[in-house]
C-alpha cells in the first residue's frame, strides 16, 4: 500500500477478564483499512475474544474499540458495521442457501428484488451460483462456509470477522480456500480480520500479522519480517521452526555483534544489536538457514569464513535423527559442544537424501545475516 | 446474584438482564412460596391455617402419634422401595435390549414399553382396578404382602422411566470402549460389570431417584389399586384433606417435602448436580 | 450405531428381553386389553359384568354432557399448556444462558418442585388460595391501600374488601394445573435451547437481527421439537388431570378424569368408565399422531 494507511479499526488499551482469568491484557493495535489482518497465537491466549469483542459478542473489560473511527462501547453486534464468519458457519439450518443469505438484507429493509440481485451476486462470488434452493444440510463442510462467507458479505460490511475459518476443512481444502480467501479479500476490497493458530495460514493470506500472546500483543508485522524477523522467543518459537540458544554478548559494534553460545561455538552477525555488552541473549537460527557438509570441515570452515572472522559460525556434529519429508529432509544434530541443533536440507536431486545417514560426521556453517538476537 | 449487574451485559448474557431476573424470581416465588407457607404454618400453635399464633411442634407429635399416618408412610416408603429396585432391573435391562439388539417388532415393542409414561394416570388406575378384580387378587394378605397390587401397578409405570433415562445414557457410549475391553480379554458378562454398568451409573442413580418419586408421588393408581386395609401416604393425605385442612397434614406433608429434599440431595452427592440434570 | 441381531446372540437377548416383555405383557397389556374388552360390556347386577359386544357405553359418551366435559377438558388442558409455555420459555431462556455457576441451581430449583408430592403441592396451593388465604390477605391489604391513598387525595375511598373466592372454580383448577406443570414444561425446553449452536444465535445478531427476532427467527424454529415436546409433556397429564380439579375445582369444573373416577367409585358403572377411559387414551393417540406427522414436515422440505 502507497497511500498513508487509514485504521479502520482501532483497539485502544483493551484488556478482558473472566473473572479472575485475564483472556485480553491490555492490547492496542489498529488494523488498516483494505487489508488483510491477521490475529496468530496458540488456542487460549485470546486472539478469539478479541475478535470477538469487535463483533460485540463480548464487552471489554478496560479500554476502547472504535471502529472506522466510532466508539463501539455500548452499541450491540446487531448494529456494528461488522460482520462475522463463524468457526462452525453458524448457517441457519432451517433455512434454504439463498434465505440464509438474505436474511441480514431482508432486516435491513433492502427491498424484494435488489435482495435477489444481491443474494445471487453474493453466492456467485463465492462460486456457489445456482446452489440457492439447497438446504444446509445437503451440503459440505466446505460449502457451508462459503454460505457463511457469502450471507456476511452480503452486508457489505467495513470489516469482515473469520474466527479460524480453515479449521475444519481437511488439508487440501485449506490450502486452496487460503487463496480464495486472498483473492476474494483483493477483490471486495473489504478489510478482513481473520483469528488462526495455523501459522502457515497466517503467512500465507494475512498483509499483517498480530501475534498474540497469553492475552498480550507479543509481536505486530508482516508475514516476511515475522519470520525473519522475530522480536522474541514466543514468536520466533511459534511461528516457523527454530534453534534458540542462550548466550552472552561479547561484541557489539554498529555493523557488527558476536555472541558466544556454549554448547554451540561463537556466533558473528553482520549488523549491531545494541544490547549492553555481557548481556544475556538468545540466538534464533532457523534449520534451513543452517548449511550441511559432506565430510571434510575444510569447505564448512572455508564457507563460514566468507562473510566472518576465524572460528565464527562455524560448528561440528554427529547425525543423531534424521526425517525425510519428501521435499526436505530434516535433521537432529548434536555438536560436539554439547548442544543439539536442527538442520533442514533441499532435496534438490533425487538421491539428496543419500548424502547423510546416522551417525555421520558432520560440519556447518551459516551466513552471518542468519542468526537473529533475541533480548526477550 | 446482584440485581442489578455491575458489568455491562453482553448481548447473550440474557440471563443478567433485569426482566429476566425479575422474571425468574417471580416464578421461583410462585413455586415455592405455596410450600414454605405450608411448612412455616406446620408450626402454627393454631387448629386453623390462617393466622400465625405462635411456635409449637404438637401437630409433629400429633402426626407422628397417627398410627394410621405414621403407617401410610411406612407403606409408602416400603412400596417405593421395593417398584425403585424391580424398576431399575426391569428398566435396564429394556433399555439395554433397545440399545443393543435388532429384533422384529422393535418399533412396536419399543412404543409399548414406553406407552405407560403416556396413558393417562386415571386409564392405568382404572385398569388396574379391573385387573386385580379380574384374577381375584386376594387383598387379606398379611404385611408387606398387602402391597403386592400397588407395588406391581407401580414398577408398570416406574420402569419405562428408568428405562427411558437409560438410554438416553447408553446412546452415548463410546462401543470401542466395549471392543477395547474384549480385546484386553474380558467376557461380555464382565464387559457389562466393568464398563457398561460404570458408564451408565449417572442414569441409574437419576432413574432410581426417578422411580422412587414417582412411586412415592402417585395418588391416583394407588387410588384406584389399593384395598380397604392398604393406605398409602398420599392416599391417607388425601382423605384428611378432604375431611378437613388441619396443620397435621402440615406437619406431614413437611416431613415428606424434607424427605424428598434429602433423596435429592443425597443424589446430587452422588453424581454431581449437573450430571443428574443432564439425565432429565 | 450398529446394533447386533438378536439372532447372533439369543441367550443375551432373551436374558435382556423375557423380564420386561413379561412384565409389560403381563401387567400392563392384559390390564388394558380388560378395559378395553369392558368397555364392551354391561352391567348384570351389583357386580356382573356381561361382555355383550354392546356399543352403548361409547354411545352414551357422545352425549351432550359428556362431550362438553370432554371439550372443557381439552380447553382447559389446552390453556394451561399455553401459559405454561409462555411462562417457562423466558426461565428455561434464562437457564441456557445462565453462567456456570448458577445454571445447575436454577435447574434444580425447577427440579425440586418436580419431585415434590403433588397432592403436598396441591394442598400447599390450595392453603395459599383459600378465602381466609395470603393470597386473599395480599390483595385486600393492597385494595385497603389503595382506599387510603383514595381518601389522602381527597377522592372516595373503596369499598370494603370483599375477600374473592379463589378455590372451587375454574380459574383454581387452571392456575393448580399451571402450578403443577410448569417444571413439565420448562425441563425440556431447557434441554432443547441448551442443545442449539450459540453462534447460530450470534450470527443472527451480527448480521442486524435484534434479540426479539432472533428469537422468533431462529431460536424457536430451531428449538421446535424440543417445544413441542415441552407442549406434549404438559398436554397430556393435564388432559388427564385429577387431583387438581377434584380438590381445587368446584362442581362445574370437573375434568374428564373425574367422570371415569365417579364411574368406579360412585355410579358403579365399571363398563361405562372404561370406555370412556378408551376414549381418553384415543384422544392422547391423536395428539401423538398430530405430533409426530409435524415433526416429519421438515425433513421432507
Amino acid at each position: 500500500m502507497t497511500e498513508p494507511a487509514k485504521p479502520i479499526i482501532q483497539i485502544q488499551n483493551v484488556s478482558k477478564r473472566f473473572g479472575k482469568v485475564t483472556a485480553v491484557d491490555n492490547v492496542s493495535l489498529d488494523i488498516n483499512a483494505g487489508e488483510f489482518f491477521v490475529l496468530l497465537g496458540p488456542s487460549g491466549c485470546g486472539k478469539t475474544t478479541l475478535l470477538r469483542m469487535i463483533a460485540g459478542f463480548e464487552l471489554p473489560t478496560e479500554g476502547r474499540i472504535l471502529i472506522d473511527g466510532q466508539d463501539m462501547a455500548g452499541i450491540p453486534p446487531n448494529k456494528r458495521p461488522v460482520n462475522m464468519v463463524f468457526q462452525s458457519y453458524a448457517v441457519f439450518p432451517h433455512m434454504s442457501v439463498a434465505d440464509n443469505v438474505a436474511y441480514g438484507l431482508k432486516i435491513a429493509g433492502v427491498k424484494g428484488g435488489e435482495v435477489k440481485d444481491r443474494v445471487a451476486e453474493a453466492l456467485e462470488l463465492v462460486k456457489l451460483g445456482g446452489f440457492g434452493e439447497r438446504m444446509p444440510d445437503q451440503m459440505s463442510g466446505g460449502q457451508r462456509q462459503r454460505v457463511a462467507l457469502a450471507r456476511s458479505l452480503v452486508m457489505r460490511p467495513k470489516v469482515l470477522l473469520l474466527d479460524e475459518p480453515l479449521s475444519a476443512l481437511d488439508a487440501k481444502l485449506r490450502a486452496q480456500m487460503q487463496f480464495e480467501l486472498s483473492e476474494l479479500q483483493e477483490k471486495v476490497g473489504i478489510t478482513f480480520v481473520t483469528v488462526t493458530h495455523d501459522q502457515d495460514e497466517a503467512l500465507s493470506m494475512a498483509c499483517r500479522i498480530g501475534v498474540i500472546n497469553k492475552g498480550e500483543v507479543a509481536q505486530l508485522a508482516t508475514p516476511s519480517d515475522l519470520y525473519e524477523y522475530p522480536s522474541n522467543r514466543f514468536v520466533a518459537d511459534f511461528v516457523g521452526s527454530v534453534n534458540i540458544f542462550e548466550g552472552k554478548l561479547t561484541l557489539d559494534e554498529p555493523d557488527k555483534a558476536a555472541v558466544d553460545c556454549p554448547g554451540v561455538g561463537k556466533i558473528y552477525l553482520n549488523h549491531g544489536v545494541t544490547g549492553p555488552h555481557g548481556a544475556d541473549v538468545w540466538i534464533a537460527l532457523r534449520p534451513e538457514k543452517i548449511y550441511l557438509h559432506v565430510p571434510g570441515e575444510g569447505k564448512a570452515v572455508k564457507a563460514a569464513a566468507q562473510d566472518a572472522p576465524d572460528g565464527y559460525n562455524f560448528a561440528r556434529g554427529k547425525i543423531k535423527g534424521m526425517s525425510y519429508l519428501g521435499d526436505i529432509t530434516l535433521f537432529e544434530i548434536e555438536l560436539d559442544d554439547g548442544a543439539r541443533i536442527r538442520v533442514s536440507r533441499p532435496n534438490l536431486s533425487r538421491h539428496d537424501q543419500e548424502d547423510f545417514t546416522w551417525d555421520d560426521r558432520v560440519s556447518m556453517h551459516w551466513r552471518a545475516d542468519s542468526p537473529v538476537v533475541l533480548l526477550g | 446474584m446482584a440485581l442489578f449487574a455491575r458489568a455491562p451485559i453482553a448481548p447473550l448474557e440474557y440471563s443478567r438482564t433485569l426482566w429476566m431476573r425479575l422474571w425468574v424470581g417471580a416464578v421461583m416465588v410462585f413455586l415455592y412460596a405455596p410450600l414454605v407457607v405450608l411448612m412455616i404454618f406446620s408450626f402454627n400453635d393454631s387448629k386453623r391455617n390462617v393466622v400465625w399464633r405462635g411456635f409449637t411442634t404438637k401437630y409433629y407429635e400429633k402426626a407422628l402419634g397417627n398410627d394410621q399416618l405414621v403407617e401410610a408412610l411406612i407403606n409408602s416408603l416400603t412400596i417405593a422401595a421395593l417398584a425403585t429396585l424391580a424398576s431399575l432391573v426391569l428398566g435396564t435391562l429394556a433399555a439395554v435390549m433397545l440399545w443393543r439388539f435388532r429384533f422384529p417388532w422393535k418399533g412396536a415393542i419399543d412404543g409399548t414399553i414406553s406407552l405407560p409414561i403416556i396413558v393417562p394416570e386415571i386409564c392405568l388406575g382404572v385398569a388396574f382396578l379391573m385387573f386385580f378384580a379380574a384374577v381375584g387378587w386376594p387383598t387379606d394378605l398379611v404385611w408387606p404382602f398387602n402391597l403386592g397390587a400397588i407395588t406391581i401397578a407401580h414398577i408398570t409405570f416406574c420402569f419405562p422411566f428408568v428405562t427411558m433415562v437409560v438410554r438416553s445414557r447408553l446412546a452415548t457410549f463410546n462401543r470401542e470402549q466395549e471392543e477395547a475391553a474384549k480385546d484386553l480379554g474380558a467376557s461380555e458378562a464382565q464387559v457389562f460389570r466393568d464398563v457398561l454398568i460404570p458408564h451408565i451409573k449417572p442414569a441409574l442413580v437419576a432413574g432410581a431417584l426417578l422411580a422412587f418419586t414417582l412411586s412415592l408421588d402417585d395418588f391416583v393408581i394407588t387410588y384406584f389399586t389399593s384395598g380397604p386395609d392398604t393406605i398409602t401416604f398420599p392416599v391417607k393425605v388425601y382423605s384428611m384433606v378432604r375431611f378437613s385442612v388441619t396443620p397435621e397434614v402440615n406437619a406431614a406433608s413437611t416431613l415428606l417435602i424434607i424427605l424428598t429434599v434429602i433423596l435429592t440431595f443425597i443424589a446430587l452427592k452422588a453424581q454431581g448436580v449437573k450430571a443428574i440434570a443432564e439425565t432429565h | 450405531m450398529a446394533e447386533q441381531d438378536w439372532k447372533t446372540s439369543k441367550r443375551t437377548f432373551a436374558a435382556v428381553s423375557l423380564p420386561t416383555l413379561f412384565w409389560v405383557v403381563v401387567f400392563f397389556l392384559i390390564p388394558m386389553a380388560i378395559v378395553w374388552l369392558y368397555s364392551f360390556g354391561e352391567n348384570r347386577g351389583l357386580t356382573e359384568i356381561e361382555f355383550s359386544g354392546t356399543l352403548e357405553n361409547y354411545k352414551r359418551a357422545t352425549e351432550w354432557l359428556y362431550l362438553t366435559i370432554f371439550g372443557k377438558s381439552f380447553a382447559v388442558a389446552a390453556l394451561v399448556t399455553l401459559i405454561c409455555l409462555i411462562v417457562g420459555f423466558p426461565v428455561a431462556m434464562a437457564i441456557t444462558f445462565a453462567s456456570e455457576k448458577w445454571r445447575p441451581w436454577l435447574l434444580l430449583g425447577i427440579m425440586l418442585p418436580f419431585w415434590t408430592n403433588l397432592l403436598i403441592r396441591t394442598y400447599a396451593l390450595m392453603m395459599l388460595l383459600g378465602t381466609q388465604g395470603f393470597a386473599n390477605k395480599g390483595m385486600g391489604a393492597l385494595w385497603e391501600g389503595t382506599s387510603w391513598i383514595k381518601t389522602l387525595v381527597g377522592l372516595q375511598p373503596l369499598p370494603t374488601w370483599e375477600p374473592v373466592q379463589l378455590l372451587f372454580n375454574n380459574f383454581a383448577v387452571v392456575f393448580g394445573l399451571v402450578y403443577v406443570h410448569l417444571p413439565f414444561m420448562v425441563l425440556p425446553l431447557y434441554a432443547a435451547l441448551d442443545r442449539l449452536d450459540r453462534s447460530l444465535i450470534e450470527a443472527s445478531l451480527d448480521l442486524g437481527a435484534g434479540h426479539f427476532r432472533t428469537i422468533m427467527r431462529i431460536v424457536v424454529p430451531l428449538a421446535a421439537p424440543g417445544i413441542i415436546a415441552g407442549v406434549m409433556i404438559t398436554l397430556i397429564p393435564a388432559l388427564g388431570a385429577y387431583l387438581t380439579p377434584d380438590l381445587m375445582g368446584g362442581t362445574d369444573s370437573q375434568m374428564i378424569a373425574n367422570v371415569i373416577e365417579r364411574q368406579f367409585k360412585k355410579a358403579n358403572d365399571w363398563p361405562f368408565g372404561a370406555a370412556l377411559s378408551f376414549l381418553l387414551i384415543y384422544a392422547m393417540f391423536i395428539l401423538i399422531a398430530i405430533q409426530s406427522m409435524r415433526k416429519k414436515v421438515p425433513e421432507v422440505r
